[in-house]
């Protein structure tokens, strides 16, 4: 399909502008002027949202498609909250407002989201306090370990510059510790898929700043050293940190505060069912215990004694700004609306219902792929192995693409990476029983083709407006942007 | 001589020159390459000094100093044609080559037949 | 209960074919033996018309009907109600990150697009994804710098935003990084001081076009300064003024990122934003965040991937060039559907009646008498008065009058109290300037 750029023709237009009303006369010098004009689109509103309509058609989206990536909970996100976010009382808010003298009065009902958000998530995951800043999961674990050097640090601690983290973490774990300066060292997973705990022990010394757990972990099981693990960090003098990206799991049944963490990010675009835009925006708050609340990034907003929000900045021991302002707004508002919805009553049927169905789809597939939950119950995912059907030369990525052929976005495949040819499958609890049957037929015929036929695997997917693309080739002769006309 | 490493490297001294790769085992694990990023001419390093970087679509590995010793030459072809890396690991598909060094270094490294064995060992 | 689909009867035949008999037994046998929580402090449910209901309420507490001429960074702009319904297809929306390229061509093909204009929009060779924010996006920057010079102490001009050199200092805290800010001028960066500054061990200046004073200035001295001793330029640029001023890429910056906001995103009181960021070729490899390269199938036909994922944290983890996983996709997408709607011409009329109509204001205010303005200072759309007292008092006297005038710059910078940063942007007429200068006039 054609680019934007080549939609179109030269003097054509879709924007409708103010006329200008004021002498037509810059500051600009004429020396600071850019020689030639960006080369946009030349196009009609009409060429545009046509473009774009198209070009939407070609992407499986949760509202199309059947989406059970793994580790991305992929729910469905109730229409109302894109209403909401949407009210020009949030959305034409700028954020400089409350700053200015007598500004907070102005912004009360956004403040008041920010909070509320704020005090619900830390009764419903046992922390003392939440911050809402971090922009993204990632952005959130940054943050978490960062409060963590900043604890050492105020304690004298300087030497502990080791982060833990299980050979099963998301590469985002290894890779925020190492941007706030950590080392890492890998801890492994034991044969029941638990922390390895003599592992863990041998590991432990003064130089230890903490351990990055994710809860359930990235094998979809309740990691049931997690007490002993956390324990025992603490007992060295380290901090206990929990990824949450796996938050649906147990949402509402398990308050990671009370299984001993001291810090825990969680993605509003996972388990509070924000969308995921393609890649983003998310949302990456962290809850902290007691001890990290001094740390925690400012501005916080306040609830005072008249019952009226405030932000607040006077807080000595802060580690700084880790976003402009406070937080995704419109992400955290969704989630408000999320919680609103299902109350106290609804929460903890999230966990229930992605668990349930998670394990529907791990018993009935358990017979024809490798399982990789170690014959353990799953929680909210399950994960297998295309090991049997790669010995046909059928690889994850092969099943994959048949999944794309029979119009069901994949699962997470090669990852954890501790799986051979690992297939991570996260149905949610928004999917009913009718649809993950389709899935589990789906994959049962794909086991079955792998059997009779492997060598068909290679033509998949037919149906897609491409097929598969050349990766090697593509990394080789870069082409990044088209500058067609640009000088 | 040549040797291997556990770090699947290469290195062979003929005369007063280590030339070192990686080896075709670990180019067939990394897949299909796509970039190496080669080590500067001069550059003094020691062993297990990170020497240079591969790439494929799936995979980023660095390849270590096998040997102590300075930079020589590096294999330019590879900027344009990493994939005979895929092709010839252990010939055309060379990295660098290294002089000052001290052959004795290397004397505790695998040989062929070793690095055969060891391969053997680890499936 | 609302979004799950299953019934009693559903549950039921789902336990029986995982072998139990209740939910309870369930999270037993996959080990959870504690107590469910009890959830004392979260209220019951509420129905989706009482939801709206409350929140409509909450939305109206909040002050929009102010005539804004609040900016710093932030910008109030016109954005076309055709960016909201591009956005808001759901086959958008819905998605994630573009894993399958098969499947997420739409994803795909939008990031390639985007990444275009970002670099048709900075005159630079080649752009990411998008970052989070232009404050990440600027310590990204920083960090790409770092990595690709072996060198660790970055400059920065006290020109730059506060809120961002906020950001960096939050972010360098733990690590080996020497911050080197430089004090601004009366109104711009002070480029004789920046350049001194650096040395051998400087992997890069951080700069901002237009400044945190609204100055624009020409850098390429600076930057030439900077490559001289071997490090890079690094621009953090206001995308709308782009349309405009003489590039970063034409002034010779290495790496330029900035706020993209401004580009059809509302204020929405924080976020979501967008950090853009585009480089010079040579450190393409070295650039953090997702990019979408063109890519061929087996029958010629053309697609799009995403490209040199080994530099990425799912591969390299520690090792990665940054933690980022996603980019801030959906916020991307805006940017492109708006640069593509107002387009090529319209995009120059948003940023001529932008200049022009704050350099308008900066008359009318002057006219008033009670107001100086650095006579010098050029300009874009946004600039500093001088007030005969403090400006934050002033500030909150104007809001009163319906007004957010500006911001106060003493709230950052300690020697400027009296002086308020004032930013008009193409929504605002020519009534509205002219009865803001005659609000303020009768406040001073």
């Amino acid at each position: 399909m054609k680019l934007v750029f080549d939609k179109g023709s030269p003097g054509r237009t879709g924007s409708s502008l103010p006329k200008m009303d004021v002498p037509d006369e810059s500051r600009i010098p004429q020396s600071l002027r850019r020689s030639t004009k960006a080369e946009l689109p030349e196009a009609s509103e009409l060429d545009v949202i046509r473009h774009f309509l198209l070009l939407s058609r070609k992407n499986f989206g949760l509202d199309t498609h059947f989406y059970p990536l793994g580790s991305c909970t992929m729910k469905y996100n109730p229409k109302f909250h894109e209403r909401i976010a949407a009210l020009p009382g949030f959305t034409l808010l700028h954020p400089l407002l409350p700053q200015l003298r007598r500004g907070g009065a102005l912004t009360q009902g956004a403040l008041e989201v920010i909070y509320e958000t704020e005090r619900l998530l830390s009764n419903l995951l046992g922390f003392k306090q939440f911050t809402m800043q971090p922009l993204a999961g990632a952005h959130g674990e940054l943050t978490g370990v960062m409060l963590i050097a900043a604890h050492h640090k105020a304690a004298g601690e300087t030497g502990r510059k080791v982060m833990l983290i299980p050979d099963s973490a998301h590469g985002t774990n290894p890779a925020s510790a190492a941007v706030a300066g950590f080392e890492t060292k890998e801890i492994p997973t034991d044969e029941k898929g638990n922390t390895d705990i003599t592992a863990l022990k041998a590991s432990l010394d003064n130089s230890v700043a903490g351990i990055m757990l994710t809860c359930p972990n990235t094998l979809g099981l309740y990691d049931q050293n997690t007490r002993e693990a956390c324990n025992l960090v603490h007992e060295a003098g380290g901090l206990a940190y929990c990824d949450g990206a796996n938050l649906n799991a147990i949402i509402g049944r398990v308050r990671p505060g009370d299984l001993g963490f001291d810090v825990m990010h969680i993605n509003l675009h996972k388990t509070f069912s924000s969308p995921h835009g393609g890649g983003g925006p998310g949302a990456g708050p962290v809850g902290v215990a007691d001890k990290l609340v001094p740390y925690l990034p400012i501005s916080r907003v306040a609830k005072r004694s008249d019952g009226t929000y405030a932000l607040e900045y006077n807080h000595d021991n802060t580690i700084g700004y880790i976003a402009p302002f406070y937080g995704n707004f419109s992400i955290i508002l969704r989630t408000y609306a999320y919680l609103l919805t299902l109350g106290r009553e609804g929460i903890p049927r999230i966990s229930e219902n992605a668990v349930l169905s998670a394990n529907y789809v791990r018993q009935k597939l358990k017979n024809h792929f490798d399982d990789a939950s170690r014959e353990r119950t799953c929680m909210h995912e399950c994960v297998f192995s295309a090991a049997r059907q790669a010995r046909n030369n059928v690889h994850a990525i092969d099943i994959a693409k048949a999944l794309i052929e029979k119009g069901i976005h994949p699962p997470t495949i090669y990852f954890p990476l501790i799986v051979k040819e690992a297939l991570m499958i996260e149905p949610t609890e928004t999917e009913s029983r009718e649809t993950l049957d389709h899935f589990i037929e789906a994959m049962i015929e794909i086991a079955e083709l792998a059997e009779e036929n492997p060598e068909k695997f290679k033509s998949f997917p037919s149906t897609t407006p491409v097929g598969r693309l050349d990766e090697t080739a593509a990394a080789r002769n870069l082409d990044i942007a088209n500058l067609a006309g640009q000088q | 001589m040549k040797k291997y490493t556990q770090d699947h490297e290469w290195v062979e001294i003929e005369g007063d020159i280590a030339t070192v790769g990686i080896t075709e085992h670990a180019a067939e694990e990394l897949g299909d390459l796509t970039f190496v990023e080669l080590p500067e001419k001069g550059l003094d390093v020691i062993v297990g000094d990170k020497l240079a970087m591969v790439e494929s679509v799936k995979a980023a590995s660095d390849v270590y100093a096998p040997i102590s010793g300075t930079v020589k030459e590096s294999n330019r072809e590879l900027e344009d044609a990493p994939g005979l890396i895929n092709s010839a690991a252990e010939q055309e598909g060379w990295i660098c080559k290294i002089e000052n060094f001290d052959v004795v270094e290397i004397e505790d490294l695998m040989t062929a037949n070793q690095y055969t064995e060891f391969l053997a060992k680890g499936k | 209960m609302p979004y799950i689909a299953n019934t009693d009867a559903d549950r039921a035949e789902m336990l029986k074919t995982v072998g139990c008999g209740s939910i309870e037994e369930l999270w037993k046998k996959a080990g959870i033996e504690e107590p469910a929580p009890a959830l004392d402090e979260i209220p019951p449910g509420l129905s989706e018309f009482e939801v709206v209901s409350y929140l409509f309420k909450l939305a109206s507490r909040n002050a929009t009907g102010l005539v804004n001429f609040l900016g710093c960074g932030y910008y109030d702009h016109i954005i076309p109600a055709a960016v909201f319904e591009i956005t808001s297809r759901s086959e958008f929306y819905t998605a994630y990150t573009p894993y399958q390229p098969e499947a997420s061509q739409g994803t795909l093909q939008a990031i390639y697009e985007y990444q275009s204009a970002i670099c048709r929009l900075t005159g630079m060779p080649a752009a990411n994804a998008s970052m989070y924010d232009g404050g990440t996006a600027l310590f990204e920057a920083m960090m790409l710098a770092v990595r690709a010079t072996r060198r660790r102490k970055a400059v920065i001009s006290g020109s730059v935003s506060p809120i961002l050199r906020e950001m960096i200092r939050c972010y360098s805290s733990n690590l080996k990084i020497e911050l080197k800010e430089v004090s601004p001028g009366d109104f711009c960066s002070n480029q004789k001081e920046l350049a001194a500054a650096i040395d051998d061990e400087t992997a890069c200046v951080l700069m901002q076009y237009p400044d945190a004073f609204g100055t624009i200035e020409d850098l390429s001295m600076l930057v030439e300064q900077t490559h001289s001793k071997n490090a890079l330029a690094v621009c953090s640029a206001y995308p709308i003024a782009l349309a405009v001023l003489k590039t970063p890429g034409e002034m010779g910056f290495d790496i330029v990122t900035g706020e993209g906001q401004s580009l059809g995103m509302p204020l929405n009181f924080g976020g979501p934003y967008l950090g853009f960021m585009a480089v010079q070729r040579q450190l393409l490899r070295k650039m953090p965040g997702r990019i979408a390269g063109k890519a061929f199938d087996a029958s010629g036909r053309e697609g799009f991937v995403l490209t040199l994922q080994a530099r990425e944290q799912h591969i390299r983890r520690a090792g990665a060039t940054s933690n980022i996983c996603s980019n801030e996709n959906l916020c991307a997408l805006s940017a492109l559907a708006y640069l593509s709607c107002v387009g090529k011409n319209g995009l120059v009329e948003v940023a001529e009646l932008c200049a022009a109509k704050a350099a308008f204001a900066r008359e009318e205010l002057i006219k008033t008498g009670k107001v100086k303005a650095p006579e010098d200072q050029q300009f874009f759309n946004e600039f500093v008065v001088e007030l005969p007292s403090d400006a934050s008092e002033i500030a909150g006297k104007m809001i009163d009058k319906g007004f957010a005038a500006g911001f106060p710059l003493g709230r950052y910078y300690k020697d400027r109290k009296n002086q308020l940063l004032i930013a008009v942007t193409e929504k605002r007429t020519r009534e509205e300037i002219k009865s803001f200068a005659n609000a303020m006039e009768a406040v001073l």
